[in-house]
């Protein structure tokens, strides 16, 4: 139902749904490609903290997830 | 500094001009549905001629380019062009994400699979009313259980399902069985869209807008209904402007956004704009997407805040609303370039009160006058 793109024209990711389109900042976009079912939250922290060489993204992370999922962004299996 | 008095007009023309983002491409005029609030031009029976399918891949690929990204396939009845697979594979090629929006006549299984095959990302399926009696009075056609059986097939092939009616005097009352229906047919999204009374609607005008008693009610009621199925299904909720002291941010400003391009290849800044005089509308066949968007005398129009007369000009509201709808503003008033006549600040507000009043007598009369379809015969009549 939604889509995650990356739109050239406007240089950043894009979520897509019917009559709507949400811009995400580089952050939003880096933890919502991680949601791809195969990773569970302490594996997406663990991935994002070693990508960008940092810690302590937990809260931050869990709470921009909690409101994807209210916003069916994605979904929980 | 040398060269700095080179500027190419072109490129100091663009300076501030947004991309477009929304390209409404409306395939055909032709539909077997007449609602007396038809969105299409009243005059629309007088064009005749539609793009071919080259034109349309090169409109896509040419907004696309741009940047644009939401795309609904309209019309009248997009379904009844032969190439709309063609179209929708193109557009979902392009990156569009793309939306087909359809009466559900004529729409079968085969064509849902075919379609979603395509790439098509969602179906609006509208109807008319919560009965078939009046559904199929609204439409002009028996068209009410084809219209469910479709709204359950969207669904059933993965599509959200997203389900449009449109409100007004005829239906208002039957809001929580709308509503009913909404839940039954599994919709994700719903759309209860009043009335915008341009076209056909302006001309059935008094038979079609409710009073502010029926409205506040329905109002009330899809409220409570949103809180309820809040998490479960999306409510846009297009208000009625006539009880608003506001205006809408029309198009969210005038050739900032939107694109329309109507069947016979016109390019609008919103698909009523046929309306306004003057616009010399250009025509994707004679220009590209990108010099129409950019160059064209009718984009530029109204583009900015240079246009506005007063109250507008001086208002320090202008940048919310962009003064209103142009069409409304020259429906209303005769003058394209007053203020929204829904504002409390324009001086012809007191129009507003009395198509209110026109349309309360009209309904407390004996002998209605019957609803103007909306069909080939009439726009001939009417133009």
């Amino acid at each position: 139902m939604h889509r995650l793109q990356w739109e050239e024209a406007q240089q950043k990711d894009v979520i897509l749904y019917p009559e709507g389109m949400v811009e995400l900042n580089q952050s939003s976009a880096e933890i919502l490609k991680c949601c791809d079912g195969t990773r569970n939250l302490a594996q997406i922290v663990n991935d994002l903290e070693q990508k960008f060489a940092t810690t302590g993204l937990t809260n931050d992370i869990t709470a921009f997830l909690e409101d994807a999922l209210k916003n069916g962004w994605i979904q929980q299996n | 500094m040398a060269g700095s008095n080179k500027t190419n007009p072109t490129t100091a023309l663009r300076t501030g001009i947004t991309p477009p983002r929304w390209l409404l491409a409306e395939l055909t005029y032709a539909c077997p549905l007449q609602c007396p609030y038809c969105s299409n031009p009243i005059d629309y029976a007088k064009y005749q001629s539609e793009l071919d399918t080259e034109d349309w891949r090169r409109v896509l690929t040419q907004a696309r380019k741009m940047g644009a990204v939401q795309l609904g396939f309209s019309g009248g009845e997009p379904l009844t062009r032969k190439d709309l697979p063609e179209l929708v594979k193109h557009a979902r090629d392009l990156g569009y994400y793309s939306n087909l929006i359809t009466s559900g006549y004529g729409l079968t299984e085969e064509k849902i699979v075919q379609l979603k095959e395509a790439g098509l990302d969602h179906i609006q399926v509208s109807i008319q009313a919560s009965s078939q009696e009046l559904n199929d009075h609204i439409a002009g056609t028996a068209s009410f259980q084809h219209k469910k059986e479709v709204a359950h097939l969207v669904k059933k092939h993965g599509y959200p399902m997203v389900l449009c009616v449109v409100i007004h005097r005829e239906n208002i009352h039957q809001m929580p069985e709308i509503l009913a229906m909404a839940e039954e047919l599994g919709a994700d999204y719903l759309e209860l869209a009043n009335t915008q009374y341009y076209g056909w609607a302006h001309a059935n005008r008094d038979l079609l807008l409710p009073t502010k008693e029926q409205f506040e009610q329905a109002e009330q009621i899809a409220q409570a209904f949103k809180e309820k199925v809040a998490g479960k299904m999306k409510i846009y909720y297009v208000v009625p402007d006539f009880y608003e002291d506001r205006p809408k941010a029309c198009m969210n400003g005038w050739g900032t956004t939107f694109l329309t391009i109507a069947p016979d290849g016109v390019a609008l800044p919103c698909h009523s704009a046929r309306e306004l005089p003057g616009l010399d509308c250009p025509n994707v066949k004679d220009y590209s997407i990108e010099q129409i968007w950019n160059e064209s005398k009718a984009f530029n129009f109204f583009r900015g805040f240079d246009w506005m007369k007063e109250p507008c000009s001086s208002c320090d509201e202008k940048e919310k609303d962009f003064g209103g709808c142009r069409c409304q503003a020259y429906l209303l008033s005769g003058d394209m370039y007053a203020a929204d006549p829904v504002c409390s600040k324009s001086p012809n507000h007191p129009v507003i009160q009395e198509a209110i009043d026109s349309a309360k007598a009209t309904a407390l009369a004996d002998n209605e006058k019957p609803l103007i379809f909306r069909n080939s015969k009439n726009s001939r009549l009417l133009s």
